[in-house]
């Protein structure tokens, strides 16, 4: 995908984006307008809702229905407009901290009901937006403005998370990844049900700074030699995966939905209503 | 077909029945005494009309998935009480940020905190006018009766439509679980706000979710709903277009549009009764239940030869300056009830600028004020003024 087909997809007029040089933002940003692309869909028919924070910003730059909520609550907003007009594909864009922290129930309660939306989690370990705090995503010894003797905190495993509270398309991937990225936005954009995709993805200004990693591309440089395919970890040792990053798919499978489920509901009580 | 009904209904499910009247197509809500009910009955009756039931995982989600649905282009509405209204602040500030007409149900209990969640308190006044963070407008609705409940629901959510705003629809425990009887009005009675469709927009037009000079209406752009429009809404201040602008200007700019957008129409959102006051040297203020000892109290004076009035706001944000003053100015005393330590009296005394002298009745620990100790409370105030 060029430049100037992306940009059809994208408010240009609010350019430049907020995010720092060196961000992985931008390449999420892309691979998911390169995912709709590929899937031909309507402008017209995408909602996007995202929450506060870095990644948040996204939902301004792109040129469907958007809408920029409230930190941690971009599922919920999502969740009324999904069930309000079933016919939009709705996507949420957000980060580790409005998703995993602040966000924690609403993702998991999604993943339960198997809502019909595509949640795509921008993991750079940190908050950005406030200036770089320690996340339930930063890893364990990080140094962060919040933990500057290093994380004690253990942190969540976003795909198990996913995978034990019911979602039915879970996938991960990083930004050195790019076309597994767009490959796995696609499946879940296209997937009925809950479907969620780790993006992780690089801050270099603030998590890159603090844990001695300069810049944007030593960071690529980084998940490309600690990137471990799902298929190749299978056969490696526990002490072996110790700080690797399992990137693949990791959950999809056909499940029923609340959307669905509710149509189903729907033609039930109407049947009984219009019987009277 | 024009035979009317005649009905013995809960508060609770006049206001569900009633919302479905107003076109409220969605709710999202979370288990709580005295509200829940309305989530049940919402819960039956919404799928038989094509709507949307869904029972979030709390409070801060239900206010969310409202707002969502309702950008998405569907009435939407939830209902809580004081504990879950608490939790809803946030969004509440969203909705009015964003212009997002939603229906916000508060069945007040005895509060603050837990309280005394089986019985009624007026204690949410001042949270239904300053519960979420800054300076924002706000409608709130208080009926006193089944009714009203009925009737008066399909107003908010005609407001929200027409003035873009959350509406707040108070209520109380006692309101909310009593049953009584009523004529069933005619969903034909009611003028509803429909929302405008995206596809009602001519082609060419490039809609402006905030414009402020609308064709469409007289000062307040309609919101329509998503789709063809692809418009950006954020909590964020923002140019008419939608998108986040940190300018001062604009920002002043925005504020004074939320202000005024209530403001200016105050002769169509002030609604109130009055009884007995053509002849009236004093008056009673009440709303909600206590409005119904109020008129008990009014008739038990009455009989005992005390020109005594009613005045009965429904609108109580904004609060009624105007149709108060007019009474304030002819009346020799005033007596306040209500459920709280003084939220409501506090705001009267500021407009009682001739200093008439006023009592107040005043309790918040789950009980109903008794029409007597409004009595009591006249007969003090005679007895104020004779001195």
């Amino acid at each position: 995908m060029n430049r100037s087909e992306a940009q059809e997809y994208l408010r240009n007029t609010h350019m430049p984006t907020v995010w720092c040089p060196g961000c992985g933002n931008g390449i999420v940003l892309k691979a998911t307008i390169e995912a709709i692309k590929n899937l031909k869909y309507n402008k017209d028919d995408i909602a996007v809702v995202s929450g506060i924070g870095c990644s948040s910003r996204a939902t301004g730059y792109l040129d469907f229905n958007t809408m920029h909520t409230l930190h941690g609550r971009a599922i919920a907003f999502a969740t009324g407009v999904k069930l309000a007009r079933p016919d939009l594909n709705v996507i949420v864009m957000t980060g580790d901290g409005d998703a995993m922290a602040i966000g924690g129930n609403h993702f998991i309660h999604a993943c339960r009901r198997n809502m019909d939306l595509t949640v795509i989690i921008f993991n750079n370990n940190i908050y950005g937006m406030t200036g770089g705090q320690y996340s339930p995503l930063t890893p364990t010894g990080s140094y962060a403005t919040t933990s500057p003797y290093g994380d004690i905190e253990t942190p969540f495993d976003t795909v198990e998370l996913a995978k034990t509270s019911g979602a039915t398309y879970i996938a991960r991937a990083t930004t050195y990844h790019y076309n597994l990225l767009v490959k796995y936005i696609q499946k879940g954009l296209a997937h009925r049900g809950m479907s969620v995709i780790e993006a992780v993805s690089q801050c270099p200004t603030y998590y890159g700074r603090y844990n001695k990693v300069d810049s944007g591309p030593g960071m690529l440089q980084y998940f490309k030699d600690n990137s471990v395919l799902l298929s190749q970890a299978k056969k490696m040792k526990k002490e072996e995966l110790e700080g690797k990053i399992i990137i693949g798919e990791f959950v999809e499978i056909e499940k029923p939905g609340y959307v669905d489920e509710y149509e189903k509901i729907r033609q039930r009580a109407e049947a009984t209503n219009s019987a009277k | 077909m024009s035979e009317k009904k005649f009905v013995i209904m809960q508060g609770d499910e006049a206001c569900a029945m009633g919302a479905l009247v107003a076109g409220c197509r969605f709710f999202a809500g979370y288990p709580i005494t005295p509200a829940t009910d309305i989530a049940e009955v919402m819960s039956r009756e919404l799928p038989k009309v094509g709507g949307t039931f869904i029972q979030m995982e709390d409070e801060l989600g239900s206010a969310a998935a409202i707002i969502g649905a309702s950008l998405a282009g569907v009435k939407s509405m939830t209902a809580t009480s004081g504990p879950g209204f608490s939790l809803m602040q946030e969004a509440f500030g969203y909705a009015s940020m964003t212009e997002t007409p939603t229906v916000f149900v508060d069945v007040q209990r005895g509060s603050p905190s837990t309280g005394l969640p089986t019985k009624p308190a007026q204690g949410d006044i001042m949270q239904a006018r300053w519960g979420t963070h800054g300076d924002h407008a706000v409608i709130a609705l208080y009926p006193s009766s089944v009714e009203e409940v009925y009737r008066y629901i399909v107003t908010a959510f005609n407001f929200a439509e027409l003035y873009r705003t959350p509406v707040v629809f108070l209520m109380d425990e006692t309101l909310g679980h009593m049953r009584e009887s009523f004529y069933l009005p005619s969903p034909m009675e009611f003028d509803i706000v429909e929302r405008i469709q995206t596809n009602e927009l001519k082609n060419e037009t490039v809609y402006q979710p905030f414009l402020e000079d609308s064709e469409l209406y007289d000062d307040i752009q309609p919101l329509v709903s998503m789709g063809k429009s692809r418009f950006h809404v954020s909590g964020l201040f923002h140019d008419e277009s939608g998108f986040p602008v940190g300018e001062s200007e604009i920002a002043s700019q925005l504020m004074k549009h939320f202000i005024n957008k209530i403001k200016l129409h105050l002769d169509d959102i002030l609604i109130y009764d009055t009884y007995m006051m053509e002849d009236a040297e004093y008056v009673i203020i009440a709303y909600g239940i206590t409005a119904r000892s109020a008129y008990r109290a009014m008739k038990l004076a009455r009989a005992n030869g005390i020109k005594v009035g009613l005045f009965k706001p429904i609108t109580i944000w904004p609060f009624p300056s105007v149709p108060l003053k007019k009474i304030l100015n002819k009346v020799s005393g005033i007596v306040v009830a209500e459920m709280n330590m003084g939220q409501f009296s506090h705001e009267v005394s500021r407009i009682n600028k001739r200093q008439v002298p006023m009592q107040t009745v005043l309790r918040e620990d789950g009980q109903l004020i008794s029409p007597f100790d409004i009595v009591n409370a006249l007969t003090n105030l005679l007895g104020e003024s004779e001195d």
